[in-house]
């Protein structure tokens, strides 16, 4: 009998202990939503796939606005906007990044369909705007040429 | 001081926020070279933009966002003297976050 509310002493307090760290980790659990496998993805159909679910997308009328040659790569400024109704989230990527995801954001129901940003390029590639609407995906591209990559030391 | 500059600024329907963060946004794939060891990597993962509570933006950073980032968004409804917060989280933990009145 002893025994049994020792271990039932024991028990309560591990899980009082378990709630206490499921507390502390759980600014942790909010980074865990943090799609790594689409950051960390090589190639763009893996990276289109880990954020959006799927690598076919519709050509869209999207407006990429970049410049045609980038001086240096590891500051290459990059607007994204379009007149597609309903968007849910735009991702940036940049086709000959070793991991071609830089970023993707999330509209809130107000908020309009533009974002800006500053990106870095390893090298001359294409810029790719992939958004999402109401379930689909649409996408375009700008080639940006890159005169010192902006991956190297 | 805080890390976030952020402006806010409302022009009829619309708001323009810009902000501006002080972060090194480390890839991890470069090499310091006096000690020729690989740099760690150290990049903010998510930014969070709240307008008077409610969430407009959520932004998913990799490492190839440029160091002391730039972030530039607009949505509609707010007026001025609402409250915007901005709040980072980087790969490490670390956060900060600024609040701030649109104008």
């Amino acid at each position: 009998m002893k025994r049994r509310t020792l271990l039932k002493g024991t028990l309560a307090a591990g899980t009082v202990g378990m709630a206490v760290a499921a507390g502390l980790v759980a600014p942790r659990a909010v980074l865990a939503a943090w799609p790594k496998e689409a950051f960390e993805a090589d190639s763009i159909s893996a990276a289109m796939k880990g954020i959006a679910g799927s690598d076919q997308a519709a050509d869209g009328e999207i407006e990429i606005k970049a410049p045609d040659i980038a001086e240096n790569g590891a500051v290459v400024p990059v607007t994204v906007s379009t007149g597609i109704s309903g968007v849910e989230s735009i991702s940036i990527l940049a086709a000959e990044n070793g991991n071609p995801l830089t970023s993707s954001y999330m509209l809130g129901a107000n908020t309009d369909p533009f974002v800006s940003t500053r990106i870095k390029m390893g090298k001359t590639s294409d810029v790719i705007a992939m958004v999402k609407a109401n379930g689909k995906l649409y996408s375009s591209r700008k080639e940006v040429k890159v005169t010192i990559g902006g991956c190297g030391g | 001081m805080s890390s976030i500059k952020v402006r806010a600024q409302a022009a009829g329907e619309s708001t323009t926020v810009k902000c501006l963060i002080s972060h090194p946004m480390e890839t991890g794939q470069r090499k310091d070279s006096k000690t020729g060891k690989m740099i760690p990597a150290h990049f903010i993962q998510e930014v969070n933009a709240e307008h008077n509570g409610n969430n407009v933006l959520t932004a998913l950073w990799g490492p190839a966002i440029s160091k002391n980032p730039y972030l530039s968004f607009k949505f509609s409804g707010a007026k001025a003297g609402d409250t915007l917060k901005i709040s980072w989280t980087d790969n490490e933990g670390n956060t900060d976050s600024v609040e701030t009145k649109v104008s």
